[in-house]
């Protein structure tokens, strides 16, 4: 609690408003007591904007998107057009998302691309941040911006291009390898997954860089001099006195990139035109998409966002957990 | 036993988050590993790995700075990483200046009036929420704290779709505001702020700013909000960053196409490409244009961008 002083200022304060009450007992309680008050309405009054704008973006959708995800809606007439009754649909929208194949599998597809995805671009980025901070790299102020660069890029942009260079007829690195007798399909049933991986390690390994790259540099310095008094080599100081440091770094990417990987959207959205191994229910994202706009299916489209909504606070949180319990035991070791 | 346990995850979700900015740790720019491994043959390694990985990252951009010089038929005709003979760069940049009525340079305003609006609002809103967090006490203080971090959590797109059923019963979908509204709030930028408010605004400095007989939203504007510059830089390049590269929202949500973001318009000229393959020089021109300004402002803000990260841990 800060503050409860008495100040001349709050008794001006108190005083222009008519609260009434009497200057005589000014001096103590009532000053105290109005800037109390100041103070108790002031981080409402700071807060209201974002509690305003957080509750009409964030929490009415969620809440709604709940609500719906439990309501059936009946429409009479081809169109809707002789009534439309709405019910109480229990767990049927959610019985109905799971028992779709279609989406099933596209879960099933996003975790298999994040449990390759994820480590392949936060080992990335760590050996690319490691070598940028180690004294052998030349040049690591230009190499440190073209590596965050495609960050700016976004994420439709980056599949137009990467998209033109995996388009058959069209990309020159399909060119290249037909020409030496490799025959590789990038957009392929069994390829195209890993082709959008590729987008989103390209978009995302230097912003994770630059994140783990200012957790080093918080090191402080004398610590890596007392790790050369006692001869350690450069591995050793990576292994042993980075790594660790960077851990929280490291987390906080992760957890990030385990939600950026359910949202998976926009790239197999683009790619879908030119690549007919993407169906209209390749990603969660795309097949609640689908169910809402192009089959105006709001209830199961809801019961999709509301369970993708939860792999992600689950993944999110099991991966926190299990972080956790594994430095507990390391703390626990040490001791 | 269920609660523990969610509460200790929500806990650990606080950590990891906040632990990042707040690493204890005083800040020493010595280059790490000074003196080992020093040697002219790691040099030249090291710096072989790197120029490897820029190519990777510069391929596809240096790809469409070659595309966009081209005709649709030597588009298809020539090796994609070599200039054709008939260079029509300019002709190309003509066409997507000119097409329909110039509409290119409206979706491109429109993202600006989008991105630069909504990241300067949400940093005002996540820095005066954050620093109210941080520096009182108030009964719901830890609810309030509770659900915003929860928010950060939940995946954008999936409060994208009831946000569109919400605001066509309000009668503003396809409008400015149904794009810029969202923009607007930024839980994570909160939670910078707060982190941040919590380890560089004294409290001391808010106790004199009373004595002085300031009110408490003029402490905020002035001593508040000037103690938290560094970390309101950040917040402001993460969601001007992120509402530029935004498609899922405004695709939802927009149906005129004057009032596209230029992710949006650019990705409605691709789709056209098969019927009309003119739009192929539209795509590429107008990709072109519109990153040549995402990597100026990426290569001059990257090093804000570290100093925003960096700061906070200093004073952590």
């Amino acid at each position: 609690m800060t503050a409860v002083r008495a100040t001349p200022a709050e008794g001006r304060g108190v005083s222009s408003r008519g609260t009434g009450g009497g200057s005589t007992g000014r001096r103590s309680g009532r000053r105290g007591g109005a800037r109390n008050a100041a103070t108790k309405r002031a981080p409402w009054i700071l807060l209201a904007p974002f509690l305003a704008l957080f509750i009409l973006t964030f929490v009415l959708p969620i809440l709604s998107a709940v609500a719906t995800s439990f309501t059936r809606v009946d429409r009479r007439g081809l169109f809707g057009e002789e009534g439309i009754t709405s019910s109480f649909a229990g767990f049927g929208n959610y019985a109905q998302a799971l028992a779709d194949s279609g989406f099933t599998a596209s879960i099933g597809r996003v975790l298999l691309f994040g449990i390759i995805q994820v480590p392949v671009m936060i080992v990335f980025c760590t050996v690319l941040a490691l070598l940028l901070e180690s004294a052998s790299a030349r040049w690591p102020q230009f190499f440190r911006a073209a590596y965050f660069m495609p960050y700016g890029v976004p994420g439709v942009i980056a599949t137009i291009l990467w998209g033109f260079l995996y388009i058959p007829g069209l990309s020159p690195v399909v060119d290249v390898a037909t020409a030496v007798g490799i025959d590789v399909d990038f957009l392929g049933a069994s390829t195209v997954l890993w082709s959008i991986a590729n987008i989103v390690t390209w978009t995302y390994t230097g912003y994770n860089m630059l994140i783990i790259i200012a957790q080093l540099k918080s090191i402080p310095g004398d610590v890596y001099e007392a790790a050369r008094v006692d001869g350690a080599s450069s591995w050793k100081i990576a292994w042993s006195i980075q790594l660790p440091l960077i851990r929280p770094a490291l987390v906080l990417a992760t957890v990030f990139s385990i939600i950026g990987t359910l949202q998976l959207f926009s790239e197999p959205l683009v790619l879908q035109t030119s690549s007919p191994a993407i169906d209209s229910k390749y990603t969660p994202n795309l097949a609640a998409y689908t169910n809402a706009f192009a089959f105006n299916d709001y209830g199961v489209a809801s019961a999709q966002a509301v369970i993708i909504a939860l792999a992600a606070f689950v993944l999110s949180f099991a991966f926190l957990a299990l972080v956790s319990r594994r430095s507990d035991r390391a703390e626990g070791a040490k001791s | 036993m269920t609660t523990t346990v969610r509460r200790s995850s929500k806990a650990d979700a606080r950590d990891a988050v906040g632990a990042e900015p707040v690493a204890a740790a005083p800040r020493r720019n010595t280059p790490v590993g000074a003196g080992v491994g020093r040697s002219r043959a790691s040099t030249i390694i090291v710096t072989g790995i790197l120029v490897v990985v820029a190519l990777y990252f510069l391929v596809p951009v240096y790809y469409v700075v070659i595309a966009a010089t081209k005709t649709t038929e030597d588009l298809f005709a020539t090796n994609g990483f070599l200039l054709a003979p008939t260079f029509s760069l300019w002709e190309n940049l003509r066409l997507v200046f000119t097409y329909d009525g110039g509409i290119f340079v409206r979706w491109f305003l429109n993202s600006v009036l989008y991105a630069g609006v909504g990241a300067l609002l949400a940093t005002y809103f996540a820095a005066a929420g954050g620093y109210a967090l941080a520096k009182y006490d108030f009964r719901g203080k830890n609810i309030v704290f509770g659900t915003v971090l929860g928010g950060v959590l939940v995946p954008g797109t999936a409060t994208a779709l009831p946000l569109f059923l919400l605001f066509s019963q309000m009668g503003i979908s396809n409008t400015y505001w149904s794009v810029l509204i969202p923009s607007l709030v930024s839980p994570f930028g909160l939670f910078l702020c707060r982190i941040y408010a919590q380890a560089s605004v004294d409290d001391s400095v808010i106790e004199s700013g009373r004595i002085d007989g300031a009110g408490e939203l003029r402490i905020f504007h002035t001593l508040g909000l000037r103690a938290m510059t560094p970390a309101l830089v950040t917040v402001f390049l993460f969601q001007l960053v992120g509402i530029w590269n935004n498609f899922f929202l405004p695709l939802i949500m927009l149906a005129d196409s004057n009032l596209y973001p230029i992710t949006l318009g650019l990705n409605n000229w691709r789709s056209q490409v098969d019927r009309l393959p003119e739009f192929y020089q539209l795509t590429t021109g107008g990709v072109l244009v519109s990153i040549i300004p995402l990597i100026a402002a990426m290569i001059i803000l990257q090093r804000y961008w570290r100093g925003g990260l960096t700061d906070g841990a200093v004073k952590g």
